[in-house]
């Protein structure tokens, strides 16, 4: 914690996992300072010792917080949810919630890992493009038609929920990597209509304290 | 997603394990596979989202068909011991017997099956010495024998117990 007592983010400005964060604080209304870590500059600070003591797997986003430090941004988003638990991010219905956990994790486990940037790294460079565009595809497919019994205004229903946390960042990787996203129809719509929410504007990418000056908005 | 596991229950299907065993602890939550204490919930997430997200996503059958042939073992391979080199440092703040404190939890139930990946893809366990014994501890309780990948109604015939 800093010495105002509040909480600290390591986050990378274009990081979708950090962003998710940046969103669950933003909606919450929790006050916080950010660390950036640059992944790409110096090699990547995430590989410096003293981010490395913080968090081992080397990755953001990290949140100091009442005397822990957690990553993992839906470990995060969880507790964020249960030590501040309005406005809600999670419905109170079970089955509802394991909805929201069900997207969640499709999108936080089995999208984003296999298009961030230390697997990227691992394909050859003339075919990294198709490994990401891939990687999206192939989840969006299934979130497509997920959210044809799940999808409200949003995501699960018409509440803002952690499940929406994860598309916005994911649905702007997808547009990082050029995937064509007309076949998602419920996506780019749900999408559409979170990004004009304050919490996803406020956060995003283009407005944050380590946003290069050429993608400011 | 064409995947596994997926669980018909209570009228719906849910996939995703970890949105599975959520949905059981708060529909049975008797005994517990979360602590009550939201911090220790918090380490019990971050390991299983460690194992669940961090690693398996990139051993698993559909990423390694398209890495070239030869350097399938090599990848898998990577991505276990990065995932395992950062499980073994967080373990040394948060373990007792097992890798929350001293009951099992949902962290355990990931370790165990990313232990058994790691010793099908050759993975040299020495290095993560506080993993390998939390993963003996859980092999001797009955719910991981039972369930074991030995055990099951489909283990081929050359692979049961």
């Amino acid at each position: 914690m800093t010495e105002s007592g509040k909480p600290i983010l390591y986050s990378y400005f274009r990081s979708s996992c950090s962003w998710r964060v940046r969103i669950a604080l933003a909606l919450k209304g929790i006050d916080y300072e950010t660390v950036p870590i640059n992944l790409i500059k110096d090699g990547g600070q995430q590989f410096s010792k003293d981010f490395q003591a913080l968090n081992p797997m080397k990755q953001v986003p990290a949140l100091k917080i009442d005397g822990i430090t957690i990553h993992q941004s839906l470990a995060i988003i969880e507790y964020l949810e249960e030590t501040r638990p309005t406005p809600r991010l999670l419905p109170q219905d079970p089955k509802k919630r394991a909805s929201v956990r069900m997207i969640s994790d499709l999108i936080a486990g089995g999208i984003q890992p296999l298009q961030n940037l230390s697997v990227l790294k691992q394909v050859e460079e003339e075919l990294q493009l198709t490994w990401a565009q891939n990687a999206i595809i192939s989840g969006f497919n299934a979130l497509e038609q997920i959210l044809q019994s799940t999808a409200g205004t949003y995501c699960v229903g018409d509440e803002v929920t952690m499940a929406d946390l994860c598309l916005v960042p994911q649905v702007a990787n997808a547009e990082r990597f050029k995937v064509d996203c007309t076949p998602y129809p419920t996506i780019s719509s749900i999408n559409k209509r979170l990004l004009v929410l304050e919490a996803f504007q406020v956060t995003h990418p283009c407005r944050q304290p380590d946003t290069p000056t050429e993608l400011r908005a | 997603m064409k995947q596994v596991p997926a669980l018909k229950i209570d009228g719906i299907t849910i996939h995703q394990s970890l949105a599975i065993i959520e949905y059981l602890e708060e529909t049975r939550p008797t005994p517990r596979l979360l602590p009550q204490d939201p911090k220790k919930r918090a380490s019990v997430r971050m390991i299983s989202d460690l194992i669940a997200g961090g690693i398996q996503p990139l051993q698993n059958l559909s990423v390694l068909k398209q890495v070239e042939e030869e350097l399938q073992l090599t990848w898998a391979q990577n991505a276990i011991i990065s995932g395992f080199n950062a499980l073994e440092q967080i373990l040394q703040s948060t373990a007792g017997t097992y890798c929350v404190g001293d009951e099992v939890t949902m962290a355990d139930l990931c370790l165990v099956p990313q232990v058994a990946n790691a010793e099908r893809f050759k993975v040299d366990c020495t290095p993560y010495p506080t993993i390998s014994s939390i993963n003996k501890r859980l092999l001797v309780l009955e719910a991981f024998q039972v369930t074991h990948p030995c055990r099951q109604p489909d283990t081929p015939t050359e692979l049961r117990a």
